[in-house]
């Protein structure tokens, strides 16, 4: 019996954890051996073990300023997927009553369609031929197609928020769906304005749904490439960008380690502090 | 003297169901009125009504020459403690109890005043810094009294605010919410299904039976007067009698009595209730009742259940008609008895409520009434 206990257990964890230490563990290792090693100028990675990328990361401010400009566009699509996302989920879930099911799937349904295809349709609705410019010069609000609206940080906040913001409204949705709504009888009955029932009662009570929601959305957001190549330009470059033509074009793998191992170790740190705040925020 | 609380012909539909069916009702100030019924016969509704979370289909609530129904929730002067107690869980115990006298912006000193007050009251001074979810059941209950109560409001609704707590327990909180009530002089609307509840709680009970009002009276008179069958039937056990009345005299089979006035007119059947605990063994020498009011029958005992104080028997008249007796504990008994009660005790019922539907044969011949 114990014998057989053991197996089953084994079958059923082995395989995982094969996964985990396959394409985690090993991948991340290599990768942490390859950001202490260089290129020699002709190409080749010597396996000499040094600082310099990390050096060149803190002295080149390229980085620090690809980087910073990585943060600023995924805090501004966290905040307005936020912005948007839970004024969505909060009427769904409170005041959406036949249809609640329909409204649900059609905030749904964007996330059944491939991340490129609606990259490409920002693409095709923001270009110089876009829609929106054809819109435009066909009301003559517009002389000549409005250039900055693709190629443009811009362009790339509007598109992952575009993508990101299902990804805000599902968790704080859930959260909002947990309130019992006796609590919010309770609060009007105790003499709470349906404003003051809101801040007092139903929002704190989803503030887990508003940090799971934030924290996908941030993550995802700062780790994107696609959006930028996509619709962002030269202006519009983000961190990951870099790393992908280090590991490409440029060949520079070690540095391309390093930037990834920072990135790794930024998103760790942040996941930890918001899985103390929660905590912290959460009674008993 | 003008009551408190007047509800004038509320009517309530959930889709095609009527769950309210015009009932009216006056409530004094400073009474525990309990609202007793089965689930299902809308004292819920009734009372969520009253407390503004649902909107009657017509009829008037009349509160201080207010139309409360006109009034969203969070204006009404009501409070009300819910069935799961409702709980803020992100709160303390404290601020669960400041939380109605903060959303109405009182001062900080009166605020902190009335909790520190509130919370003694219910005996949890001590556990004020708690989260709820780390209180028994008794205690949320607790709690949830105090948070109303806090706000002084002029009626109190409590929503089967007893029915999660196990039998002991619920006990020792009914005594607790009486003389809590008593304390404070505010008057408790009390919504239950448990008869004996309302019985220990209240100064009068109004029985709701799908959607309409049965009876509204002291317990004492709802239980020894009720006037319909199913109040009877509702309040303890009773044995239904369906008699003919025929000159001044009721038959039910092989017992007949003389009945007053108040019984229908000749040759038409009324049903009479009667008691267990009225029905007693006749003693054997006597054969003519010494006052004259005693009724007299013969009848054969089927079982007899020991039940302490008294015995519980069930027996079948020469008719075939079975009734339950509630006699003091004595020897067993066996084959036929005789058994007497007195006239004044067999009461006379409608069928049915004025509110109610026809309530079909409520007739003796079903047996007696559990």
């Amino acid at each position: 019996m114990s014998m057989y206990t053991r197996a089953y257990k084994a079958a059923v964890a082995v395989p995982p954890l094969l996964w985990v230490v396959v394409f985690l563990l090993l991948p991340y290792s290599i990768l942490f051996c390859y950001s202490f090693w260089s290129v020699s100028p002709l190409q080749v990675i010597v396996h000499s073990w040094n600082f310099d990328n990390y050096r060149e990361l803190l002295h080149n401010p390229i980085y620090a300023l690809v980087l910073f400009r990585s943060m600023r566009i995924a805090t501004t699509v966290t905040l307005l997927a936020l912005a948007l996302g839970y004024p969505l989920a909060y009427c769904l879930s409170f005041f959406a009553t036949k249809r609640k099911d329909l409204l649900y799937q059609l905030v749904i349904i964007p996330l059944w369609v491939s991340y490129l295809v609606r990259g490409y349709a920002w693409k095709t609705i923001l270009g110089s031929d876009g829609v929106l410019n054809g819109f435009l010069q066909y009301f003559h609000l517009t002389r000549h197609p409005v250039e900055f609206f693709l190629y443009s940080p811009f362009a790339v906040i509007l598109t992952l928020t575009h993508i990101y913001t299902p990804f805000t409204f599902l968790p704080i949705y859930a959260s909002l769906e947990h309130i019992p709504r006796n609590l919010v009888e309770a609060s009007h009955d105790l003499g709470a304005s349906p404003f003051k029932t809101f801040w007092r009662v139903v929002f704190p009570l989803s503030i887990p749904g508003v940090l799971a929601g934030a924290t996908f959305a941030f993550v995802l957001t700062l780790g994107d490439f696609l959006a930028p190549l996509l619709v962002g330009g030269p202006s519009g470059i983000m961190i990951s960008n870099i790393v992908v033509s280090l590991f490409g074009a440029a060949y520079n793998w070690p540095l391309g380690a390093a930037i990834s191992l920072c990135m790794l170790l930024l998103v760790v740190g942040l996941l930890t502090a918001v899985e103390r705040l929660e905590k912290k925020l959460s009674y008993s | 003297m003008t009551p408190l609380l007047s509800i004038r012909s509320l009517i309530k539909r959930f889709g095609d169901r009527e769950v309210l069916r015009g009932v009216s009702l006056d409530v004094a100030s400073g009474e525990f009125l309990t609202i007793l019924g089965e689930s299902g016969s809308g004292k819920t509704t009734l009372l969520r009504m009253i407390a503004g979370f649902e909107q009657p289909d017509s009829g008037e609530i009349w509160m201080d020459n207010e139309r409360l129904e006109r009034l969203p929730a969070y204006q009404r002067p009501v409070n009300t403690v819910f069935q799961s107690y409702a709980l803020f869980p992100h709160l303390s115990v404290r601020e669960n109890v400041a939380y109605g006298l903060r959303a109405q912006g009182a001062a900080r000193a009166e605020i902190h005043a009335r909790v520190e007050q509130a919370l003694a009251m219910v005996k949890m001074s001590e556990l004020a810094r708690q989260a709820p979810a780390r209180l028994s059941g008794g205690q949320q209950q607790r709690v949830a009294l105090a948070r109303a109560l806090v706000n002084r409001p002029k009626l109190l609704l409590l929503d089967e605010p007893l029915s999660a707590l196990d039998a002991n327990l619920r006990r020792q909180m009914q005594t607790e919410l009486k003389s809590l009530q008593r304390e404070v002089g505010i008057t408790f609307l009390f919504v239950t299904h448990d008869q004996e509840e309302a019985m220990a709680l209240s100064d009068r009970i109004a029985l709701l039976r799908a959607g309409g009002l049965e009876q509204v009276a002291t317990p004492r008179e709802i239980y020894n007067r009720p006037e319909t069958a199913y109040v009877a039937q509702f309040i303890g056990q009773t044995n239904i009698l369906r008699a003919e009345i025929g000159g001044g005299v009721a038959c039910a089979g092989s017992i007949a009595w003389r009945c007053g006035g108040s019984a229908n007119s000749d040759g038409a059947p009324a049903l009479f209730s009667l008691r267990p605990e009225s029905i007693r063994l006749a003693s054997a020498a006597g054969t003519s009742s010494p006052s004259g009011d005693a009724v007299r029958f013969r009848a054969r005992v089927v079982t007899q259940t020991f039940g302490g104080a008294s015995d519980l028997l069930e027996i079948v008249c020469p008719d075939g008609q079975a009734l339950r007796a509630r006699v003091l504990s004595g020897d067993m008994l066996e084959g036929e008895q005789r058994f007497e009660f007195d006239l004044r005790d067999a009461v006379a019922v409608r069928a049915t409520g004025s509110g109610a539907p026809f309530a079909g044969a409520l007739s003796a011949d079903k047996g007696p009434a559990q």
